[in-house]
C-alpha cells in the first residue's frame, strides 16, 4: 500500500483511540472520583450515581469500548487494505 | 458429609484435571513452551487471561477489602479492569504484530540495546516474583482453613501441582489449564453470590441485588448499610475517606500497572493475528468483569449479613462459623465493657471486634448457611485462582532466563532443545523460590502488590507505549525513562511503606502531593514519560531499520509470518 495512505490510515487510528480513551476517562475518573459528589445527588435504583459508575458502570462502559474498538478497527483494516484475513 | 470431605473430593478432581491437562498438552517447541504456537483462539485466551489475571487476592480479598472500604475500595475494582481499555487500544494489537515472545524481547529490539533487554529483564522477574509469593501464599491459606493441614504443607502441594504443568506443558499446558481454572473459579464465586443476592434482595443477578431494596422492606441495601454505617460510628459505606487525589492516583496506577504486567501482556502473543488479539483483550474483560462486578455486591450483602450477625449480640449465640474463625486467628473479641455483648463500633476506644478481611469471601457461604458443597467449592475456586496466576508469572521467570537472558544474550547459538531444557529449568527454580517465599513470606510481603503495580506502571507501560507511538523515540530516552521510573518508585516505596533509609516511617502528612506508596505509580510514570521524551529529542534518532520496524508493527497485515523469525 501507498505511504499517504498508512498515514491516513495510523491518523484514523489515532482520532479513534483518542475518542475512546477520552470516554474511559470520563466515566472512570470523570464520574466516578472528581465529579462523584455532584453525581452522588442523583440515584439510580438504590445507589448514588457517583457511586454506582465508581463501582459497576464504568466497568460496563470499558467493555463497551473495546467492542466499538474492536469494530471501528476491523472496517478501518478492511477499507485501507491492511487487515490480516 | 462433611466440608472436609466435600473439600477433598472436590480439590481432588480439579487437580486431576490440571494434571491431565498437563499431560495432553505437552510443549515440543520453544515456541509451544513460550506462547502456546500462537495457535490459541481469542475466545480461549481471553478466557485464560482471566484466570491469570484474577489472583488469589481477587478472589478471596477483594470483595473483604471493599466490603470494609465502601466507595475506596472503588480503587481496585476501575483499576484493575480499566487497565484492559489500555492493553487493548495502545499495546496488545500492536506487540502482536511485532510478533516475538516476551516484553524484553521487545524492549530489546525496538530500543536496539541489551542494555534496555536487561533492564526489561530485571523488571520482569522483580514484577513476576514479588507477585508470585503472595500467590503461594494464598493457596497455603485455603488449604490450612479447609483441608486442616499446615500452610507450609499446603504450599508443597501446590507447588508440586504449577510444577507439574508449567514445567511440562509451558505455556501451552497453562494456557488450557487456565480456561479449567477459570471454569472453577467463576462458578465458585457466582453460586454463592446468586445465593445470598436471592435471599437477601430476591434477584437472581448480584448486580441488580446490588441496587435492591432489601427483602421484605421498602428500603434500599445501599441505604440501610448507610444507615448501619452511620448508627455504629462508621463513615458512611457509599463516601469513603480516602482523599480525592489519591483514589485518583491509585486509580491510575493500577490501570497502567496492569497493563504494564509482564504476565498479561505475553497472553497477547499467543493469539494467530492481530485482530485477534483486539477480540481477546474484549473477551478477557467480559470474563473479568463478571467477578469484579459481582464483587462489590458481595461486599454490600456481606457487610450487612455481619453487621445484622453481631452487632449488639449476646457472645455466646455466636454461630459454629464465629468460632471456628476465631480459633484460627482471623476473628478476635475482646469483652472491653464486660456486658457479654458484642460492640462492633467505629470508635476504636469501644469497639470490641476485629474481623480480617480476608474471611469475608471464604465465610460468606457460611454466614449465608449455604450447603457444605458450596463452601468445598469455594475452597477449590480460591485455589484455581492462585495457581492459575502463578504459573502465568512462573512462565515469564522462565522465559526471561531462558529466552532473554541465555537465548539474546549469553549463548546465541543454543539449540531450539537446549533452549527448550533451560525454559524448563528456569521454570523449575521459579517454583522453588516462589515456594521459599509463600513458606519465609518476606518482610516486604505488605507491599508487594502495590510495588509490583508501581514497577510496571514505572517501567513498561511508558517504554512500550512510546516504542508503538513515537517513532523518535531512541534506546537513550527509553532506558533514561525506565531507570529513573523504577529509582523513584522503589525509593519511594522503601521511605514510605517499610520506613527503609531513615529512623522511622513518614506519616502520611509527609506523602508528596497527598498521594499514598499505592498510588505513586502514577507519578513515577508521568517522570518517566517526560524524562523519555526529553532525553530522546536531545539524542541521535533510532537507526533507519527500528523505524521501520515501528512502521510494521503500525498495520495489521503479516502478522502469521512475523512470527516465524
Amino acid at each position: 500500500m501507498s505511504e499517504p495512505n498508512l498515514k491516513t490510515y495510523w491518523k484514523k487510528n489515532i482520532r479513534l483511540l483518542l475518542s475512546l480513551l477520552v470516554v474511559w476517562f470520563i466515566v472512570s475518573f470523570g464520574f466516578g472520583i472528581l465529579f462523584v459528589e455532584q453525581l452522588n445527588t442523583i440515584h439510580i435504583g438504590g445507589a448514588k450515581l457517583g457511586f454506582w459508575f465508581a463501582q459497576q458502570g464504568a466497568i460496563y462502559v470499558f467493555l463497551v469500548l473495546i467492542v466499538i474498538y474492536i469494530v471501528r478497527m476491523h472496517k478501518l483494516d478492511k477499507e485501507y487494505g491492511v487487515d490480516d484475513d | 458429609m462433611s466440608v472436609q470431605t466435600w473439600t477433598y473430593i472436590i480439590v481432588g478432581i480439579t487437580f486431576a484435571i490440571y494434571i491431565g491437562i498437563a499431560i495432553w498438552a505437552r510443549a515440543s517447541s520453544t515456541k509451544d513452551f513460550y506462547v502456546a504456537g500462537g495457535g490459541v483462539s481469542p475466545l480461549v485466551n481471553g478466557m485464560a487471561t482471566a484466570a491469570d489475571w484474577m489472583s488469589a487476592a481477587s478472589f478471596i480479598s477483594m470483595a473483604g477489602l471493599i466490603s470494609f472500604m465502601g466507595y475506596d475500595g472503588s480503587v481496585y475494582l476501575m483499576g484493575w479492569t480499566g487497565g484492559y481499555v489500555l492493553l487493548a487500544l495502545l499495546l496488545a494489537p500492536y506487540l502482536r504484530k511485532f510478533g516475538k515472545f516476551t516484553v524484553p524481547d521487545f524492549i530489546g529490539d525496538r530500543y536496539y540495546s541489551n542494555v534496555a533487554r536487561t533492564v526489561a529483564i530485571v523488571c520482569a522477574i522483580l514484577i513476576s516474583f514479588t507477585y508470585v509469593a503472595g500467590q503461594m501464599r494464598g493457596v497455603g491459606v485455603v488449604f490450612a482453613r479447609f483441608l486442616e493441614i499446615p500452610i507450609n504443607t499446603g504450599i508443597g502441594l501446590g507447588m508440586a501441582v504449577v510444577f507439574f504443568y508449567a514445567v511440562l506443558g509451558g505455556m501451552k499446558g497453562i494456557t488450557y489449564t487456565q480456561v479449567a481454572q477459570y471454569t472453577i473459579l467463576i462458578f465458585a464465586y457466582m453460586v454463592p453470590a446468586i445465593f445470598i443476592s436471592l435471599s437477601m434482595t430476591g434477584h437472581v443477578f448480584p448486580q441488580i441485588g446490588f441496587l435492591g431494596h432489601e427483602v421484605g422492606t421498602d428500603t434500599f441495601l445501599l441505604d440501610k448499610l448507610d444507615g448501619l454505617h452511620e448508627e455504629l460510628g462508621f463513615s458512611a459505606y457509599t463516601n469513603g475517606s480516602k482523599s480525592m487525589i489519591d483514589v485518583f492516583a491509585i486509580t491510575m496506577a493500577l490501570m497502567v500497572g496492569t497493563a504494564g504486567l509482564p504476565h498479561v501482556i505475553v497472553r497477547f502473543f499467543t493469539v494467530p493475528k492481530v485482530s485477534d488479539a483486539r477480540k481477546s483483550a474484549g473477551w478477557a474483560l467480559l470474563f473479568i468483569a463478571i467477578l469484579y462486578t459481582t464483587a462489590p455486591a458481595i461486599a454490600v450483602f456481606a457487610r450487612t449479613n455481619l453487621i445484622h450477625t453481631v452487632s449488639n449480640k449476646e457472645y455466646k449465640s455466636m454461630p459454629e462459623w464465629f468460632s471456628k474463625w476465631e480459633g484460627a486467628g482471623l476473628i478476635t473479641f475482646d469483652d472491653k465493657n464486660g456486658d457479654g455483648k458484642i460492640q462492633y463500633v467505629g470508635d476504636q476506644a469501644v469497639n470490641e471486634l476485629k474481623i480480617d478481611r480476608d474471611i469475608m469471601v471464604l465465610a460468606n457461604p457460611e454466614i449465608a448457611q449455604l450447603p457444605n458443597w458450596v463452601i468445598a467449592l469455594v475452597a477449590a475456586g480460591g485455589l484455581a485462582a492462585g495457581l492459575s496466576t502463578a504459573a502465568g508469572l512462573l512462565l515469564v521467570i522462565s522465559s526471561a532466563i531462558s529466552h532473554d537472558l541465555i537465548k539474546k544474550q549469553l549463548n546465541p547459538n543454543i539449540s531450539e532443545k537446549g533452549e527448550l531444557i533451560w525454559a524448563r529449568i528456569g521454570a523449575l527454580m521459579a517454583v522453588l523460590v516462589a515456594g521459599y517465599f509463600g513458606i519465609h513470606p518476606p518482610g516486604f510481603v505488605a507491599a508487594t502488590v502495590a510495588l509490583a503495580f508501581g514497577l510496571a506502571a514505572a517501567s513498561f507501560f511508558p517504554a512500550i507505549v512510546l516504542g508503538i507511538f513515537d517513532k523518535r523515540m531512541n534506546k537513550e530516552g527509553a532506558v533514561a525513562g525506565m531507570v529513573a521510573g523504577i529509582a523513584l518508585m522503589f525509593g519511594y516505596m522503601a521511605v514510605f511503606k517499610l520506613g527503609w533509609f531513615v529512623s522511622e516511617k513518614p506519616p502520611a502528612s509527609a506523602w508528596w502531593f497527598g498521594i499514598s506508596p499505592e498510588g505513586f505509580g502514577t507519578v513515577a510514570m508521568v517522570v518517566n514519560l517526560v524524562i523519555s521524551l526529553i532525553v530522546s529529542r536531545l539524542t541521535p534518532p533510532p537507526p533507519e531499520d527500528v523505524q521501520e520496524i515501528v512502521e510494521r508493527i503500525r498495520v495489521p497485515k503479516g502478522a502469521g509470518r512475523a512470527i516465524e523469525h
